[in-house]
């Protein structure tokens, strides 16, 4: 009986041992790839061990590609175009690679084994890029329909940005997304405050963020971000700013202002902000403090449609409008718009019809 | 039992009228969850019919060779799923390592089916049903090739299922257990053709 049991107990320890040091060799021999080098950018060359998925190599190097499932291959986010080196497609890839992607040699970073020396091309924008733990501080009403959301970050605990970069939220799977989503906004708080970001979230009826933050999320929860990305910020120069937002558009210009009263800058600028109506028109009064910090700065709220008992004295009609009249020394300015599409449109239109060269004005659109 | 032709017999028999799929239920997750397209269900299928035919060699010889002799038949089942194991991660490896075509056509699968019960089970009838080593090689030959078929059929009726207007609470596994279903009801059609013990 003890004789059973130990033999039993000898034989699979056996059987287990053998293949067990057969897969240790053969993780030594066949597996081992040994360093190879990643070129980023025909720049920077990484030397990382070899067999592993490019995102995770990447990772590894501190270089994060956004990635929505985290290397499963199911939200196909982590597109790298790799220059050299590529071979051939997996299935797994496939199904997330149109056939313009596969001309350029994009591939899935988490399915792409890194098996010889690659080269690879991404944004320069995605190296200052980390994945942020962070714990709701605060949640207010800017307006009905629109919440300010200040976030303390955790892991890392600070953020180096440029005003008016944009970052990415992620909404955890519930009642409207069965696996976690991410959504981008901009940053509205001043890139001085390096510990916390703040974003203005509008509701939109059933959107999968929009309903989260508005509907579930709760001050002391704690949520990934992961950024900053974005090529809208403010350009060093001389010359008078146009601004024009509506709506959430608010945060990146908002950001952008904070930034230049921090820095003590004298440059004119004039910001249009467009709302329908009163209830719709919020920090106000920040704007106002904004005026006496910065002497070349002009706040201009516009209402569409005042209601009545709004007792509205300011600027009446669409935004466009009231740009097309008030705008000054158009043909030198540069121009910052953050908004819908359609506002977007139409502004460049008005603002090129003012003289405002179009590489001048930059913009954010939300879709 | 003892006639030459036995083995070939047991091969048809794996494949038609003892289908591992459709008459014993196994290897039902990766039926359900790769049985979409035709491509990759035909990866599927071959990794699966490649790994079912060497691992009940190797099974067989495990279970000969070192079980038997010391009186241990009753650790088969840990000490089959170890050889599955570590057989598929260390063709994985290979196929990784040399033939990058190979590797996307088929060890992207494999270890998907590492943990297969269809692979398990193949091995199990096997040494339960006193199989020889030329038997059992046969044997899980056919048992890969009719898994294989019933994936490929699976596929094929998937991807017209696509343009059908399923219930919205039948969509996606359901619909597909209920076409396996029937799909086993048509294999009963060659039961009788040939019996194995």
């Amino acid at each position: 009986m003890f004789m059973t049991l130990l033999m039993s107990v000898a034989i699979v320890s056996a059987i287990s041992l053998f293949l067990a040091l057969l897969m240790v060799i053969a993780d030594a021999t066949i597996g081992n790839y040994g360093d190879v080098m990643i070129t980023v950018n025909d720049d920077k060359k990484l030397t990382v061990k070899g067999g592993q998925p490019l995102l995770k190599a990447l990772n590894g190097e501190g270089i994060f590609i956004p990635s929505a499932c985290g290397g499963r291959g199911s939200c196909g986010l982590c597109k790298v175009k790799v220059t050299a080196g590529g071979g051939q497609y997996l299935p797994t890839e496939l199904p997330w690679i149109s056939d313009a992607e596969k001309a350029e040699h994009i591939r899935l970073s988490c399915q792409f084994k890194v098996k010889s020396d690659v080269s690879i091309e991404i944004p320069e924008e995605l190296f200052n890029v980390k994945q942020f733990t962070a714990r709701i501080e605060r949640l207010r009403d800017l307006t009905h329909d629109i919440k300010e959301v200040r976030l303390a970050l955790i892991d890392p605990p600070v953020i180096e940005m440029t005003a008016g970069q944009f970052i990415q939220f992620q909404v955890p799977e519930y009642e409207l997304t069965e696996e976690p989503v991410y959504r981008a906004y901009s940053m509205a708080s001043v890139p001085s405050d390096t510990g916390h970001v703040e974003l203005e979230i509008r509701l939109v009826p059933n959107g999968i963020c929009t309903t989260y933050v508005h509907k579930y999320l709760k001050e002391g929860d704690e949520v990934l971000l992961n950024g900053p990305y974005g090529e809208f910020y403010l350009r060093d120069t001389e010359r008078p700013l146009i601004c024009i937002a509506g709506g959430s558009g608010m945060a990146p210009l908002k950001s952008i202002l904070l930034d230049m009263a921090e820095k003590g800058s004298t440059r004119k600028a004039q910001y249009f902000f467009g709302a329908r109506s009163k209830r719709d028109l919020f920090l106000v009064e920040e704007m106002r403090e904004l005026e006496k910090r910065l002497p070349g700065f002009t706040f201009i709220p516009a209402l569409s449609e005042p209601a009545e008992e709004d007792n509205w004295d300011g600027a009446v009609g669409l935004i466009t409008d009231i740009v097309a009249q008030q705008a000054q020394d158009a043909s030198e300015a540069e121009a910052y718009l953050c908004g819908s599409p359609g506002m977007i449109d139409a502004c460049v239109k008005v603002l090129t019809g003012l003289g405002v060269p179009e590489d001048r004005i930059y913009y954010d659109k939300f879709a | 039992m003892n006639s030459a032709y036995y083995p070939i017999a047991v091969f048809f028999a794996a494949i038609f009228t003892n289908n591992i799929l459709l008459t014993n239920y196994l290897g039902m997750c990766s039926f359900l969850s790769v049985s979409r397209e035709l491509k990759t269900s035909v990866g599927l299928g071959i990794a699966v019919t490649f790994v079912m035919a060497s691992t009940t060699v190797l099974n067989w010889l495990a279970y000969t060779y070192i079980l038997i002799p010391f009186g241990l038949f009753y650790l088969r089942y840990i000490v089959f799923i170890i050889i599955i194991a570590a057989f598929v991660q260390l063709v994985e490896m290979i196929i990784e390592r040399t033939s990058e075509g190979l590797y996307a056509a088929l060890g992207i699968f494999l270890p998907l089916i590492t943990v297969n019960c269809a692979i398990l089970g193949v091995s199990l009838f096997m040494v339960i049903r006193d199989y020889s080593l030329l038997t059992s090689f046969f044997f899980g030959l056919g048992s890969g090739l009719g898994w294989f078929l019933a994936i490929l059929a699976m596929a094929g009726i998937r991807q017209k299922l696509v343009k059908a207007k399923v219930p919205a609470g039948l969509e996606g596994a359901g619909i597909t257990l209920i076409i396996a279903g029937i799909m086993a009801l048509a294999f009963m059609g060659f039961s009788g053709m040939i019996t194995i013990s």
